[in-house]
Formats: structure tokens, sequence, C-alpha cells
């Protein structure tokens, strides 16, 4: 019911309309449409091959780097079409964050891996870059554990602390919007559960968009699940009511583990 | 059973035997230079081998000093790697991160076939185009000199730096681009912030590699660098490479001499640069397998 009140206050941060999405020939999505809400958590449910992640790439133009892919339809951030000619796709992905499924920091110190975002974008000051990495291991929950070998290998952090890690690299660019793509599903029960916290805890800052395959994981973390099924957007709504009473049957028969 | 466990017994040795094969070569190889280069310790001696001279066939006073060799190896597979090294690196880059598909499949034979051209045809174009050329542009007496035979050499090692450090670089993981790309890095950033950085021990191993085929390589060397064993650090100047000596003079040379004592030491000098490079290229190229 809280989130249906949120849903009452808050604006539509992204909004689709109308969208199709082609991998060459093989169309992945169908007329998509849907308004994702600022500062609140938006998971993204769906079997394997439903289109999910691909809808969730077409937010920062990360399908821009796949070969032979094609759209229609709208996608507003703010109001602004990021799809038209005038847009900038650098600044679109600095506002516009990822967080991918496995884990991916360089090969480089933890201090240079949050810092980076920030040098491609031109930072060079090395007290204004040292705080905000700073504050974005902290907000990412890792400062703790890694205030003392900054300058250690990225590499030889445990997985949950990796992807902690390049969730701090994500948010060091200060990013309004975070698309997340199955943060969680490489780690294990007690990573993942320090994960969700965080995403709890950044909800308050940032407009949230994550793309699970554990059910149990959306119902904990999100506001608004919307359910994907061969590229359809098949049910969208406030996460307590997709849950409890789906207005489709196939969302249901999903939820309940009938297929999937 | 029995037969079996025979058969099991002498596919395992048969295949033990054929990979230490290599070993054996290696070890044998060492030892037959250094029985041939001994008695040299003895008379003239060792120290005979740092003098700045070599003049190993004289009616005064024959001379083995093969610092004029060694710095003439050395001026060679620097120039040659300070063409190739840039020109291999650059052109991997080029092919791995920008080239579209279709300039990819076309310049990839290209390489392969440059890599695969005999170094006695590349020391004709060098002696019939390169040397008159090189030698009117500068207005020197004579063509032949270090710079032509690193030109050529260059030329030689760039495939194999180039497709080496193709291989580098396009291994490096794509979780690494889409990473940077996502943070809003433009793709020049992407490519010389991570995904060069990432290949560099790669490339690295790759460039010592080619360096290695550069200090071995006999025939152009021989027919373009103009052979005179001076010590000298001049591109323009004439020198005489290590190889070339050993090439040019052990089918003349008295069996048993000192003379003949004296290229054999030359040939293991060889032997050990070229060793260290191969192994320091080999750590280097493990180290980053390692941390992946």
């Amino acid at each position: 019911m809280v989130a249906v009140a949120a849903h009452a206050v808050s604006r539509a941060k992204v909004s689709v309309t109308g969208l199709d999405f082609y991998y060459g020939p093989v169309q992945a999505l169908h007329g998509v449409s849907m308004e994702i809400p600022e500062r609140r958590v938006t998971a993204l449910i769906g079997p394997s091959g439903c289109g999910k992640s691909t809808f969730l790439r077409t937010m920062n133009r990360m399908n821009d780097l796949i070969d032979g892919t094609r759209l229609t339809g709208r996608v507003l951030i703010d109001g602004e079409d990021i799809y038209s000619p005038r847009t900038d796709v650098v600044t679109l992905r600095r506002r516009v964050g990822m967080v991918f499924q496995k884990s991916n920091p360089f090969p480089k110190s933890i201090f240079e891996n949050v810092a980076y975002g920030l040098r491609v974008a031109g930072m060079r000051n090395r007290e204004a870059l040292a705080e905000k990495v700073e504050r974005s291991l902290i907000r990412a929950g890792l400062w703790d554990e890694v205030r003392d070998r900054l300058h250690g290998s990225a590499l030889a952090l445990s997985g949950g602390q990796q992807q902690r890690l390049c969730i701090a690299r994500a948010l060091a660019v200060d990013p309004e919007v975070l698309l997340m793509d199955e943060p969680a599903s490489a780690l294990d029960p007690l990573s993942t559960a320090r994960i969700e916290d965080l995403i709890r805890e950044l909800r308050e800052n940032y407009t949230i968009v994550i793309v699970t395959h554990n059910m149990q994981q959306a119902g904990r973390v999100s506001d608004f699940t919307g359910f994907f099924y061969e590229g359809f957007l098949v049910e969208f709504g406030d996460t307590e009511t997709v849950f409890t009473r789906p207005r489709e049957k196939r969302t249901e028969d999903y939820i309940t583990g009938r297929f999937g | 059973m029995r037969g079996e466990r025979w058969t099991e017994f002498w596919v395992k040795w048969t295949l033990a035997a054929a990979s230490s094969l290599t070993v054996v070569i290696v070890a044998l190889i060492f030892v037959f230079l250094f029985r041939e280069a001994a008695p040299f310790i003895k008379e003239p001696g060792l120290g005979a081998l740092a003098g700045s001279k070599w003049i190993p066939v004289s009616f005064q006073k024959e001379q083995f000093g093969i610092l004029p060799l060694v710095t003439g190896s050395l001026l060679v597979t620097l120039l040659a790697g300070a063409i190739a090294v840039p020109m291999g690196i650059c052109g991997a880059v080029y092919i791995a991160e920008i080239a579209r598909p279709a300039e990819r499949e076309f310049l990839k034979p290209f390489i392969e076939l440059l890599a695969a051209i005999p170094s006695v045809v590349l020391g004709f174009f060098g002696m019939a185009i390169l040397a008159p050329a090189l030698k009117s542009v500068f207005g020197l007496p004579t063509g032949m000199m270090a710079l032509t035979g690193a030109l050529v050499l260059g030329l030689m090692a760039s495939p194999t730096i180039m497709s080496i450090s193709e291989d580098a670089i396009r291994s490096v993981p794509r979780s690494y681009r889409e990473a940077s790309t996502a943070l809003g890095a433009t793709d020049m950033q992407t490519l010389w912030r991570v995904t060069v950085p990432s290949a560099m021990p790669g490339m690295l191993a790759a460039t010592m590699l080619g360096m290695g085929r550069v200090l071995g390589e006999t025939m152009a060397v021989l027919m373009l660098t103009g052979n005179a064993a001076m010590v000298t650090f001049n591109p323009f100047d004439s020198v005489r490479t290590m190889t070339a000596t050993i090439a040019a003079e052990m089918g003349e040379v008295t069996q048993g001499s000192a003379h003949y004592q004296a290229l054999f030491w030359v040939g293991i000098v060889l032997l050990l640069a070229t060793f260290i490079l191969n192994i320091t290229a080999q750590r280097v190229l493990g180290r980053a397998r390692d941390r992946r």
C-alpha cells in the first residue's frame, strides 16, 4: 500500500511509449509502454529471453553497441527523447548508470576503478577526485572494507565486494537513473542481502530499474514490478498488487512458479 | 588386462619422449657450442673477446673483440624495434578495434603474407630499391648501413608484433569495454584507457618475440648492413651483426683455430641473448594470463 501512495506523489522519470526493438530481423520487444517513477525501485521480471534486459539497455542506449539493432517508439527521460539525433550518448550514459550481471571491475586499483567515470569526464583535481571516490565507496557500503587498500588491485576483492565496487563506480558520476542487470545473480546469499540493502538505501536518491530472475528479490526490493513475456510487457503495477492480485493469468502462473 | 597396461605404458612414454626431445636438443646445442668454444678460454683467453676490434684474419695480430658485433646487433635491433613496435601496435589496435569486419578480412592475409616472405627476398628488395633510395635521399657514399638493415628487419618483425598484439587486444574481456562505455567514456577513451592497458602485457610479449626474431635474423642484415665491424651507434654507419659474422665467416674458417672458436663464442652470446628475450616474453605473457 505504501507503494501505491508513492505512485501518487512520484512523477515518471523515464517514460517509454510503443517501443519495438529488433535484433536484425528478430523482434525482441513489441510495443512496450511503461512509466518508470522517479526515486523508486522498479523490477523487471520474466523468463530468460523475454526482453527485459534488452528493454533495460534501451534506457542507456547500450544496445547501440550491437550491430544490426533497430528500434521504433519513444524513450523519454525527463521528457527528452534519448533517441533524438540531438542526444549526446556520452552525456546520456553519465545520467543513466549501469551495473552488470557479472561484476566487471577494470584491472586497475580500487581507487582508479571508482575514479574512472570522473576522469573520462575530464575531472583532474586530485582532492575532488579523492573526495568523490570516498563518497561513492561510502554510499556503496564498501568504504570500511577497502579504505586501507584503495590502491590495491580491484581484482583481489571478493565477488560481492567487486559488485559493490561496480555500484560505487556507477554512483561516482552522479547518475540520476541506475540500471541493474541481475546484479546479484552470481553472488552468495550474504552478498546478495548486502546488495539488496544497498538498493533499498539508494532508492532515496536514485531512480532504480533492476532486472532479476529472483522473484523473492523483486518482492523484497522493488516498489513497482513489470512482467515481461516473449517481448511483451504483460503487466506493470505496484509490486504488492502484481505479486498478490495479478490481473493477468500468465503473470500469476509465472510468479507462482508454474513456468519460467 | 596386462596388455592394456602395457599399451598405456608405451603410449605414455612415447609421448613423454617426444615432448622431452626439444629439451634434449636445446641442451645438446648448448653443450656442443661450449665444447667447440672451450679451448679459447685457455688460449688466447676470454679477455680477448672483450676487445673493440674484430680482425680475425691478419698478418700482424689477429683480434677477436666481439664488441663491434654486439653493438652492431644492438643498433640494428633497436632501430628495427623503433620501427616495428609502433607500426605493429598501431596496426594491431586498428585491426582489432577500429577496422570493420570486411577491412579486417582484407588486411589479415596480407599481414600473414608479409610474415611469410623469406628474408632473402626482403634482402633483395632492400638491396635493389631501399639502399639506393636511402643513399640518394641522405646523400651518402653507400646505402649499405645499419638503417637500411633495420628498416627491412622492422618490416619483417612488424607482422609478428601485429598479430600477437591483436590477439592480446581481442582477448580483453568485452565486459571491460561495456563497463567503460556505460560510464560515459567515448570509444577512443575506452580504447586508450581500458582496452590497450589491459592488453599491455600481451603487447609487451609480442614486442619481445618480434625483437627476438630481429636479433636472430641473418640473411637480410648480411645483405644490407655493409658488414663493417666497428663500434658505432650511428644509424648511417655500416655495421656488422653477430649473425652476419657467423654466416659470412664460418664457411672459410680453419676448423679448430682460434677464429673458429671465437665464432662459437659469438654464437653463444647470441643464443643467450635470444634465450633471455624469449624467457622474459614468456614470463610477461604468463603473468598476463594469471591476472584474468
